[in-house]
């Protein structure tokens, strides 16, 4: 009763939309940042700022953009999805084994990827809506069984050209040209392909979830459940279509790690699953928004391939990667969570 | 001053309480005293200044101005620690918040000592049980010290609270609301402990607007209005004037305050309806242009009813047409398609997202139902949605910068005035509203009272609130709901002031044992 009454007449008035600097700094900490380091590795290296060096970034970081905008599409129904690591890994060594043993030309393999993404992805959603299991521990579930799944067609190898059968043959197929370009090619020689198809998926994503009545759907399910299902909304498709959006990003990402390497290796999206977690939650600062975003999670992905590239032209050892990239992701997180909050 | 018997002198006495919340003020110079071994029934309406005054009294929250006085003297309490630590203790509302489920019963008993480390550093079970046992000795509660606190029921959980609370050597106990989720029994076994704590001269605050209750367990009533005492009774006590200082208005003017209605056609009709197995079967129309208020106790079935004409559950029996046509809704969106909105309780829980999510602003919470109806190719115009959002703002006279405002910005009046403007955006034929004015203050309710009628003439409304006050303040027609079934219904169309007296008692008067289990 009583307790509704708060005071109300301090901030009934108007308030003129003052300039403030704290609030301007927690808005573009990130990008301030950004600046800063890349003014401190360009006077150390010079090569740092060629467009050569800063595409092979964005083409490092892609993939990892790619499955983070997955995982903050299931962030933002309240869910999350850990299982993206594992179902690139896992069409990874699925479109090399179509490809090097089933003889499957490169659009067949795409397609059979981002098929089995899908279809991963709505095992995770109907797990989740239909049995109830917590997202984490549905999805948990799911990591471990493609991890090990992924290993059982190869006998626990990696793929290559001229594979040995476990019934003792040899496989005949080879990857598709048309394949590794989709990892490869490099428009104008200069923009890695991966780079433009990621920056308009990102682009496209950002449109669903910050413009459309869907992508606020989607919101309002992690925000309030209960409010949104009242609200009209079919939370449970909304649920299970976040995990098959995730899952098909996270094939995608998976194809585009195949062409690159060009073989089935066993642990090449090892550090995936972290990376994209990290891009995801670095995201949250970004423009000081506090929740999963898109365009947050892709900058949070290029902040990270920028810091360890020019660590790496520094010649940081290769083995402090993770301790930089855990640093950054706790930077991110208490500026986020410890001094973002606004006094309103 | 020796002379005076210390029965005299009351334990606890709030003199000249005043309270204010900005502009709101919610206690004006209250005095009330409660004394040894006596129990003092608060009574009044939702938002007259009941649970304020209790936390004064719990210390809180300080009030503006003011004196309280301990036994005589004159005391300050600054925080909850100090009014326990003074003998004061309060058991809240909630029942969620009366212990830690997870621990056992005996475990919760001994709680603050545990927690305040006044336990010693070695706890093991038979100290533990020993102790516990004492307190639970000491109300009389008889209960095994080894359950789960959370396998328990909300009777249990409170006789738990009070017996934790008043552990500590209390002089004075106030109960919050303690039988709103109460059964028969478990209320009779909370009076027992009541009585208990009575003839061991702990003085008690009781407050509630259970008439029942009153009867049964109070030596004297106080009477809240709008923030002032109006009045005050010994026994024998005589409800009806109490409930008439507590509605506090000309019932004649009130009537004449309504404008009348003409009942048009048939909207909702429900026939034969048995709402879970068991129950009763009842009727009930709901015309155009009609607001149709059902109150009853907490568990009487009317935010069930309101849920199956919704798509939330199935009646077990019988059918609902609307629009003379069956009417069964798969889930709330083809209800909503159809154009029958509700706008459910606990807005917190039911209506609102939290203030970070994108579309948590007034304008994203109006437009959530609403939007694929208004982008019906999903891009989402922002300016189309502040455009009714402001129209709104203005209608209802909601309180705040402007459309952009996130909700936890608003006074709980203000946020109740978004849901309902929600449900008002757009066109509908029936509009259900479940405790509408739950948690809001005198002054928004008027407002919401004012907009719902202002809309209600192409459309019906059914409205469900346990409190008895607002059901005759909206409505055309007032039904009480009892055991998941419609016991009586008033048209205050047709009726005289006098048969309002009716209405209220016989809604305020459910005796126990007709009371529905949750």
């Amino acid at each position: 009763m009583s307790g509704d009454a708060e005071p109300l007449d301090t901030r009934a008035s108007p308030a003129e939309p003052t300039f403030s600097l704290g609030h301007f700094l927690r808005k573009y900490a990130i990008f301030l940042i950004l600046a800063g380091l890349i003014f401190f590795f360009q006077s150390f290296e010079h090569a740092f700022l060629r467009f050569n060096n800063l595409f092979s970034v964005l083409q490092s970081v892609a993939v990892v953009a790619l499955l983070g905008v997955g995982v903050t599409v299931t962030l933002a129904v309240d869910g999350f999805d850990l299982s993206v690591g594992s179902i690139a890994a896992f069409t990874l060594m699925l479109t090399s084994y179509a490809m090097v043993v089933l003889q499957f030309n490169a659009a067949e393999t795409v397609v059979a990827a981002l098929l089995t993404g899908a279809i991963i992805g709505s095992i995770n959603g109907l797990l989740i809506v239909w049995l109830r299991i917590p997202d984490l521990l549905a999805t948990l579930g799911t990591m471990f069984l493609l991890a090990g799944l992924q290993l059982i067609p190869s006998a626990g190898r990696s793929i290559t050209v001229g594979l040995n059968l476990p019934d003792g043959s040899v496989a005949t197929g080879s990857f598709d040209p048309a394949f590794l370009a989709l990892g490869r090619y490099k428009i104008g020689g200069m923009v890695p392909l991966p780079v433009v198809i990621v920056a308009l998926l990102v682009g496209a994503f950002w449109f669903l979830m910050e413009r459309t009545r869907w992508g606020r759907v989607f919101y309002a399910v992690g925000g309030n459940e209960t409010a949104a299902y009242l609200a009209g909304a079919a939370v449970k498709r909304y649920r299970v279509l976040a995990y098959i959006i995730s899952g098909t990003l996270a094939a995608l990402g998976g194809v585009f790690v195949a062409a690159r390497v060009g073989r089935g290796d066993v642990f090449a999206g090892s550090s995936l699953l972290l990376d994209s977690v990290a891009a995801a939650l670095i995201g949250f600062a970004v423009l000081n928004r506090r929740r999963a975003n898109v365009i947050g999670t892709a900058v949070g992905a290029v902040f990270v391939g920028i810091v360890l590239n020019g660590l790496t032209m520094l010649n940081v050892p290769y083995y402090t990667q993770d301790f930089v990239k855990g640093l950054v992701l706790v930077g991110a997180l208490a500026l986020t969570f410890g001094i973002g909050r606004d006094r309103r | 001053m020796q002379d005076l018997s210390l029965d005299d002198i009351p334990t606890l006495r709030l003199a000249n309480i005043s309270k204010a919340y900005g502009p709101c003020r919610v206690l004006d110079r209250v005095d009330l005293s409660i004394g040894r071994g006596e129990v003092v029934a608060l009574m009044g309406a939702n938002g007259a200044g009941k649970s304020t005054l209790a936390k004064i009294a719990a210390g809180v929250v300080g009030p503006d101005s003011g004196q309280i006085f301990l036994a005589g003297k004159g005391i300050r309490l600054s925080s909850p620690r100090i009014a326990r630590q003074s003998g004061i203790v309060i058991v809240h509302q909630s029942t969620d918040q009366l212990g830690a489920p997870g621990l056992s019963v005996g475990e919760n008993l001994v709680l603050d000592d545990l927690c305040t480390g006044t336990f010693g550093v070695l706890a093991g079970n038979l100290k533990i049980r020993q102790r516990a046992e004492a307190v639970a000795t000491g109300i009389g509660l008889k209960l095994s010290l080894e359950r789960d606190f959370g396998e328990l029921g909300p009777a249990h959980r409170q006789l738990v609270a009070i017996a934790r609370a008043v552990a500590g050597n209390a002089s004075v106990l106030i109960l919050d609301e303690p039988t709103a989720s109460l059964s028969a029994v478990e209320a009779a076994r909370l009076f027992s402990v009541v009585d208990r704590l009575r003839s061991l001269g702990v003085g008690i605050l009781y407050i509630s607007h259970r008439l029942e209750d009153i009867r049964r367990i109070a030596d004297r009533i106080v009477v809240l209005r709008n923030g002032q005492v109006v009045a005050k009774q010994v026994r024998p006590l005589d409800l009806t004037a109490a409930i008439k200082a507590m509605i506090g208005r000309d019932l004649t003017a009130m009537n004449a305050g309504r404008t009348n209605s003409s009942a048009g056609k048939p909207v909702l009709n429900l026939r034969q309806v048995r709402l879970i197995p068991g129950a009763q079967k009842f009727d009930l129309t709901v015309a155009s242009g009609e607001i149709v208020a059902i109150t009853g106790a907490l568990g009487s079935g009317k935010s069930r009813l309101l849920g199956a004409v919704f798509g939330l559950t199935e009646v077990a029996r019988g059918e609902i047409f609307f629009l003379d046509q069956p009417w069964n809704p798969k889930d709330p969106a083809a209800a909503i398609a159809a154009g029958v909105f509700m706008a459910g309780e606990d807005r917190w829980r039911s209506s609102l997202l939290p203030p970070l999510t994108p579309g948590a602003d007034i304008a994203g919470t109006i437009a959530l139902p609403h939007r694929p109806r208004w982008f019906p190719f999903g891009l989402v115009r922002p300016a189309r949605e502040r455009a009714t959002a402001e129209e709104r703002i203005k209608t209802l006279g909601i309180r705040c910068r402007n459309s952009r405002d996130t909700l936890d910005l608003l006074s709980g009046g203000n946020q109740q005035k978004v849901v309902i403007a929600r449900w008002q955006a757009a066109p509908y034929r029936l509009l259900l509203l479940d405790e509408p004015f739950q948690g809001i203050d005198v002054g928004a309710r008027r407002d919401l009272i004012a907009a719902i009628w202002a809309t209600r003439r192409e459309s019906a409304t059914l409205i469900a609130t346990s409190d008895v006050e607002e059901a005759l303040e909206v409505a055309d027609v007032v039904a009480v709901m009892r055991n998941h079934s419609l016991a009586d219904l008033y048209d205050l169309r047709t009726s005289d002031p006098a048969s309002f007296l009716a209405a209220i008692s016989a809604i305020e008067n459910p005796s126990y044992s007709e009371r529905a289990f949750l």
